[in-house]
């Protein structure tokens, strides 16, 4: 199959930011010295558990940021068409669940439409009944008897192959590391009962379980149901999640260079450059968050309207306005950061080596970048880490607002805003609302874990050794 | 102190300017009113006459800095600059496009506002406090680490998840309190209830969280060890000691808030119908009203600043080793 590469600026950053965080993860582990405090985070049961289940959501989002657009069908005069959508790898390996559209809502699992509708019976008849769901357990004969036997059996399977793969893996796992180290797979695993390994390990196969059920549920039904247009909401959901990351990480990435340079720029020199850099972010943060980006959000719509040559695809457009987005987010959210950074310059300049540095006539620039730069990282890393859940928590507010992302985009907040009205229905419509919370607790409740052992291990003022 | 206050009112001007600057450019510069126009008017079949009556009835129809047509220091005055920007000083808002005075819109609509964000505040911030006492005081102990998951759960749930179940429990199972309303009155306290309730909540893990690190960070002080070598109890140690101390890092971050409950909750006052000032911002935004916007941006960094001045201020009163020069 033929088919043409789309880089979306959105994917471009994520790449971006993957890349950075490989290249400086090589630095890294070249100098044990930093090699430290990852080292105490690498101890820590719960922040290596919630890693764990965060890089799922990682992996997800990766391969939802590789867009391309499939070849059309040759017309005979040479030159090659390419489809007007633009797919991603994850569309592809998710595959049907895609395209499989109902009428309309459906429940979990269901068989039948949430509607009743005129059905015609073979005898020519009107009915007005529950139809069956085009895709969602279309294989039963007899769904009123077999559907129960058939969501169990499906699910058992489901569980046994995915328990059956985690399961290997985790042997294969334990097995290398153990040749590795050169003891057998027994004692290096009981060496190890209490290390963040083994609750690894258990979680690994835990969540293999949990997407062999799901994977081998969803080949046959909807397993969270589908939304009002008939669109699968497990599909949705996990679409939404590559939108919450390039908030959550995106952001970081546009507003850190400012927040760092300003920041400690203000600190080490002081003078007019304190006041002048001072001045601005007061300005930026007496003006309320949510205004701000409303104003700014505002501004950038009738922009796009102005300039709607500029793209050649509605999605390119959605996606320039989540950029936009993360744009306008930095801008407000780097004040934060960049006060704290200023009093931590302030602080390390009064310290001896600075002074002899100053003294041996090394210049300021690179005072800044050989020695402030590297002993203010921690904060950085730590305030980077923290503010991503608060970051995908503001996009659903502000798509509900109707300040976030384009209403076309999938995302926590759009996914939550089409179904406000839902709960309203009678019998109410759940199952749309569930989903998308369910799956922006879990990412914010393991990120929000992560970030509390980043913390823990980077934050030089904490004593490591009573209790915290 | 006075001297001091005045210097700092003086200060505040300079940053109002800045983020008076700030939303000019934001909403004249980088698009011209007749972007605005042609946005609102729809992009397709507007006439240049529509766009011109669009600009005449909002008095957006002055040139941006500098009228060179106008006689003496109407040159300077009948611009968009000086009539939209530069009156927000006297707190002239002008007019929102339903053709209503903003700054009369706001001084009706900021007692709902108060009337949510008050109760919210005092209770939450009394509540939180006594949560987190209470972890400091069991800290270390299985009590201690529940409260503090406990805490990371609530804390990782949406806001819009608290509202939206908060309603459909509260009000639509139970038939408790109405979903949404507002009345004047005593009649009111039937529909406050529940948003003050739902606000509460949704404080409570991160709120909690946060003040139990202030207190932990006090109980390692030398003087709580003095205090317990003199033989007193935890439990008065931690009242009257820790809770003093710890109230100046609280006190930063609590006084700033105080006058921007002015504003309202977004969130809350959409969901609920309360006709306060959060719900008449989200109805801007969603209807582009950009005077109404650019109001309310305005007001809440004068209320900002407010705040910091106000956190000052209240240094000197719990911290008699803080003298304002």
């Amino acid at each position: 199959m033929n088919f043409k590469l789309v880089m979306l600026w959105t994917d471009v950053m994520i790449f971006l930011l993957l890349t950075v965080a490989i290249v400086g993860g090589w630095w890294i582990m070249q100098r044990p010295h930093l090699l430290l405090p990852w080292q105490r985070l690498f101890r820590s049961r719960v922040g290596m558990v919630s890693l764990l289940v965060l890089s799922v959501f990682v992996a997800t989002g990766l391969l939802d940021s590789l867009h391309y657009r499939v070849a059309l069908p040759d017309k005979g005069n040479g030159q090659a068409v390419y489809a007007a959508e633009v797919l991603s790898v994850f569309d592809t390996l998710v595959g049907d669940l895609r395209s499989q559209t109902e009428k309309t809502y459906s429940a979990p699992l269901a068989v039948f439409l949430y509607a009743k509708e005129s059905i015609e019976t073979p005898e020519g008849n009107t009915l007005r009944d529950y139809p069956r769901l085009k895709y969602g357990g279309a294989h039963l004969l007899d769904p009123e008897h077999d559907h129960a036997g058939d969501v169990a059996k499906r699910s058992l399977v489901g569980i046994f192959v995915g328990g059956f793969c985690g399961a290997l893996l985790v042997i294969l796992i334990v097995s290398v590391a153990a040749v590795r180290s050169g003891t057998p797979a027994g004692v290096w695993i009981k060496a190890r009962k209490n290390s963040p390994v083994t609750a690894m390990l258990v979680t690994l196969a835990l969540m293999a379980m949990l997407i062999g059920l799901i994977a081998n549920l969803s080949g046959a039904y909807h397993v969270l149901g589908t939304d009002k247009v008939g669109q699968d909401v497990l599909y949705l959901s996990l679409k939404s999640i590559r939108t919450g990351l390039v908030i959550g990480t995106v952001t970081t990435l546009v507003m850190l260079p400012f927040a760092l340079f300003l920041g400690i720029a203000a600190g080490y020199f002081r003078g007019w450059v304190d006041d002048v850099i001072q001045y601005i972010y007061t300005v930026l943060s007496s003006i309320p968050g949510v205004l701000l980006i409303a104003a700014a959000v505002l501004m950038m719509q009738v922009t796009i309207e102005k300039h709607a040559g500029w793209f050649s695809s509605s999605i390119e457009r959605a996606d320039l306005r989540l950029l936009f987005l993360c744009l306008i987010l930095g801008v407000t959210s780097w004040t934060g950061l960049c006060r704290l950074l200023r009093g931590e310059a302030l602080k390390l300049r009064e310290l001896e080596y600075i002074q002899a540095s100053q003294a041996f006539g090394v210049s300021s620039l690179r005072i800044l970048s050989r020695h402030i730069l590297p002993n203010v990282m921690h904060i950085v890393l730590i305030s980077v880490v923290m503010d991503f859940s608060a970051l995908v928590l503001a996009e659903a507010v502000l798509s509900y607002v109707g300040v976030g992302v384009d209403p076309s985009t999938n995302s926590f907040g759009t996914l939550i805003n089409n179904a406000r009205l839902e709960m309203g229905r009678d019998p109410i419509v759940w199952w749309t609302l569930a989903s998308a919370f369910s799956f922006m607790l879990v990412l914010v409740l393991a990120a929000n874990l992560f970030a509390d052992a980043v913390r823990d291990a980077f934050d030089p003022r904490l004593n490591r050794t009573g209790i915290a | 102190m006075i001297t001091y206050l005045i210097r700092r009112i003086l200060y505040a001007i300079p940053i109002l300017i800045g983020v008076n600057l700030l939303t000019f450019a934001l909403f004249f510069v980088i698009n011209t009113p007749d972007d605005m126009a042609r946005m609102q008017l729809g992009m397709k079949r507007v006439t240049p006459d529509a766009i011109e009556k669009w600009k005449q009835q909002r008095g957006y129809d002055k040139p941006l800095l500098f009228n060179s047509q106008a006689a003496g220091t109407k040159k300077l005055t009948d611009t968009i600059f000086f009539q939209k920007s530069a009156s927000m000083f006297i707190f002239d808002f002008g007019y929102s496009d339903d053709g209503r005075s903003i700054s009369r819109e706001i001084s009706t609509r900021m007692f709902p506002s108060l009337v949510i964000a008050l109760p919210t505040f005092v209770v939450g911030l009394l509540l939180y406090i006594t949560f987190a006492l209470l972890m400091a005081l069991f800290r270390g102990t299985m009590l201690d680490i529940a409260g503090v998951t406990v805490c990371v759960i609530l804390m990782s749930i949406s806001s819009l998840f608290y509202i939206i179940g908060g309603q459909f429990l509260v009000s639509k199972l139970w038939h408790w309190v109405p979903i949404s309303g507002y009345a004047g009155g005593m009649d009111s306290l039937r529909f406050i209830l529940l948003p003050v309730l739902i606000g509460i909540v949704s404080g409570i893990g991160a709120s909690s969280r946060w003040y139990r690190t202030i207190f932990l960070e006090e109980v390692g002080r030398d003087y709580v060890r003095t205090a317990r070598a003199k033989g007193l109890s935890e439990l008065r140690v931690l009242f009257r000691h820790v809770l003093k101390n710890a109230m100046i890092p609280i006190l930063t971050g609590v006084v700033a808030v105080i006058p921007l409950l002015f504003m309202g909750s977004l969130l809350t006052e959409s969901f609920f119908g309360i006709p306060g000032l959060g719900s008449y911002t989200i109805d801007a935004i969603q209807a582009q009203d950009f005077g109404v916007v650019r109001a309310m941006v305005f007001l809440g960094s004068v209320l900002y600043i407010v705040g910091l001045i106000l956190t000052d201020i209240s240094y000197t009163v719990v911290d008699p080793r803080v003298r304002l020069q």
